[in-house]
């Protein structure tokens, strides 16, 4: 990597990963017995068959520096290497090298969308996918992270979109959904229960989304706002590794928060979006927040057990559902979208591995905004094709927008003929009318 | 030296020195984890973290269905010989005696043939898993020196322990010395590798359990 070759280097990368190494680190590093039982739970090795791609393997670089630097034992040897090296007068070789990291890059990128499911499985318990967030400060600090995901971050950090979208975009779609619903959208209300926030991605590719919540918001009269200085969700510091870019972008979500005065964040149809806010936020900025963050599914779940969503008609079609992993797996929603499924579906059946053993779409992680790692990402896709085979649904419903937009693209690759729409928007179109529900 | 004379050094003196290092490398191994900490967690919690870490410690013995029907062997071998490993080492009536000399406390044993029955499952059992880990794709691309290490370490008490009780090393001395010494062998080896697993996997299925718990997921 060239640009600001300066602020990046093997040093840099190092320190991060000594920073980022703890006691759970170093009880997995302790604990793997190289089963490879990992390998089976990767959407990317299982459908590829490579073992370069097993998880732990992975994270071969980090070990190293733990295994040197943390245990007793890897002193000791650095010791004696060094001991030998200075007798015979050579120079040491250095453990880890920028070759070895550039190496490691599209493992650590390209063939992990960090979806969490090696963890689960993982019979001494390591909990992989957590090591692999860690290795990711320490590949963006020295230099080794993907062009299409710096390039997001670098759109996010100055034009608050990694899509490089204005509110000028959203201000036309925003109109779009008045004139279409003859509702307002409120922007900038102070003192609204929620501020919700979007992503670029799907204020792009499913415009609906905007139009659906601001129905049942009116049908449930939930008091709402978007906000014109911040209305992007998604954190590519995040996705990329990097705490100082997640850490300026959660401060614009709280900055716009507290200026609205608002109690509760919504992360919408977007999984990343929501563990990046609702769990690494804090922690990027180092303070709790002054608000509580859900996910839209968690409101609308919320909304029904409340009795303030009223629907009529179900869909009558065979419907399956995919759990982002970022919301099942990663954020133990799992239930609140069955309960809404039941509300509209007719004729619902589940994946079989789902909720918290779901397999991954292909696309998170920073997977999609990865050029170099398309044909990867739709090798991983296969995994949860098989899975859809299985059940033979007619549609497939989700609540992630990279997951939706994966699913879309992989199912017409592979000529299946099974659209894929978001729970959101299925609620929004059995809302009994406001009147009526009124009355009733 | 006699065989003899090998026997009292392996049982007095080398006994003392192993059990020490196993006993002070297991402490620093478990000293130098903990001491590292974790980060302060700011996000909300959506659950309880104790509860799922010692739940997860439980539930990775018992694995989800699919994993079981991908990686059966693995399971079903490797549970079978670590159950074997675990009932030969508590439940052989000498080794029991030995453990009450050591430490004051025994409990009752398994009749000898069926601990040599054990014994022979458990040494087939190994023997399968190396020849998995060979043939194995991602077992053999992950494998290094120190994974056939361990593998070795781990048979050879067996295998010595299951050639002395036959007799089929003489003279007995001899072989109950190479038994026991091969036992403190894994003893000094286990701290530094590895075998390790057998205190750390505990640690980190608690972790495990206790970050996903956190988040409101049983892991
Ligand atoms: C009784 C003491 C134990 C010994 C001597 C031992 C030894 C070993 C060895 C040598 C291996 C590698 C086998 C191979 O080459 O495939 C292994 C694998 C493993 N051990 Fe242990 N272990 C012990 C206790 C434990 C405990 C307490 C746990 C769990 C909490 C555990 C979990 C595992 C797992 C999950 C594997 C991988 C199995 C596989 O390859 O499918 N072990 N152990
Ligand atoms: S499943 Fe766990 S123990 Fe087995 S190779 Fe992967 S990380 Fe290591
Ligand atoms: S987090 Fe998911 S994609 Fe990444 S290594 Fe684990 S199973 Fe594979």
């Amino acid at each position: 990597m060239t640009q600001g070759a300066n602020h990046f280097s093997l040093e840099r990368g190092l320190n991060a990963w000594r920073e980022e190494i703890d006691a759970p680190v170093a009880s997995f590093f302790s604990s793997c017995v190289h089963c490879g039982l990992c390998a089976q739970a990767c959407p990317f090795f299982v459908e590829t068959g490579d073992p370069k791609y097993t998880p732990i393997h992975k994270l071969e670089p980090m070990r190293l520096l733990w295994e040197q630097e943390y245990t007793v034992w890897g002193k000791l040897k650095k010791l004696i290497k060094d001991r030998i090296d200075a007798k015979l007068g050579r120079e040491s070789k250095p453990l880890i090298t920028d070759e070895m990291l550039e190496e490691w890059e599209p493992l650590l990128y390209d063939s992990c969308t960090m979806c969490g499911r090696c963890s689960m499985v993982c019979p001494v318990g390591n909990d992989i996918h957590y090591m692999i967030r860690k290795a990711r400060e320490g590949m963006v600090a020295s230099g080794h992270s993907p062009e299409g995901l710096l390039a997001a971050s670098v759109r996010a950090v100055n034009t608050g979109s990694p899509m490089g979208l204005q509110w000028k975009t959203l201000e036309v779609q925003i109109k779009h959904v008045e004139t279409a619903t003859g509702l307002e959208v409120p922007i900038d209300k102070q003192g609204a229960d929620f501020l919700v926030l979007l992503s670029s991605m799907e204020i792009i590719n499913f415009p609906e989304y905007l139009e659906a919540i601001t129905k049942i918001f009116d049908h449930a009269d939930v008091s709402w706002t978007l906000s014109k200085t911040c209305f992007e969700a998604t954190n590519a510091g995040i996705q990329i590794g990097s705490k100082d870019i997640a850490a300026t972008l959660v401060q614009r979500v709280v900055d716009a928060a507290e200026e609205l005065q608002v109690k509760n964040v919504i992360s919408p149809e977007c999984g990343h979006a929501y563990t990046a806010i609702r769990w690494e936020g804090p922690n990027a900025i180092k303070r709790a927040y002054p608000f509580k963050v859900y996910h839209i599914i968690e409101v609308l779940d919320q909304l029904r057990t409340d009795g303030r969503i009223k629907t009529e008609g179900k869909e009558m079609d065979r419907l399956s559902m995919h759990d982002p992993c970022n919301l099942a797996r990663k954020s133990g929603v799992v239930q609140q979208q069955r309960s809404l499924m039941d509300l509209v579906a007719g004729d619902f059946v589940d994946l079989q591995e789902h909720g918290e053993l779901q397999w991954c779409c292909g696309a998170g992680g920073g997977v999609s905004s990865n050029e170099r790692a398309e044909p990867l990402k739709l090798a991983a896709f296969k995994r949860k094709k098989a899975q859809i085979e299985e059940v033979e649904p007619e549609r497939m419903v989700t609540m992630c927008a990279t997951c939706r937009t994966q699913l879309e693209e992989g199912l017409e690759e592979f000529n299946m003929d099974i659209p894929v729409v978001g729970l959101t928007e299925m609620i929004a179109d059995h809302l009994v009318e406001k009147e009526k529900a009124e009355q009733s | 030296m006699t065989s003899m004379d090998f026997l009292l050094f392996i049982k007095g003196p080398m006994f003392s020195i192993a059990v020490a290092i196993f006993a002070l490398g297991i402490l620093v191994r478990l000293f130098e984890i903990l001491a590292l900490g974790r980060a302060h967690n700011y996000a909300a919690a959506r659950g309880n973290e104790i509860i799922p870490g010692l739940k997860t410690i439980y539930r990775r013995f018992n694995p989800d269905p699919g994993t079981f029907k991908r990686s059966t062997f693995d399971v079903l071998v490797g549970t079978l010989w670590h159950v074997g490993f675990v009932v030969v080492l508590l439940l052989f009536i000498p080794h029991i005696e030995l453990i009450q000399s050591t430490i004051g406390i025994g409990w009752p044993g398994l009749p000898n043939p069926v601990v040599d029955a054990v014994t022979a499952i458990t040494l087939l059992g190994l023997v399968a898993v190396l020849i998995h880990r060979f043939r194995q794709p991602v077992k053999r691309f992950l494998s290094t020196r120190e994974d056939y290490l361990i593998w070795l370490v781990t048979f050879l008490p067996v295998l010595t322990g299951y050639l002395a009780y036959h007799r089929l090393i003489n003279p007995y001395p001899l072989a109950l010395g190479l038994h026991i010494l091969s036992a403190e062998v894994f003893l000094i080896v286990l701290p530094f590798t590895k075998l390790s697993h057998i205190f750390t996997a505990f640690v980190a299925r608690y972790y495990n359990g206790a970050i996903f718990g956190r988040k409101g997921i049983q892991s």
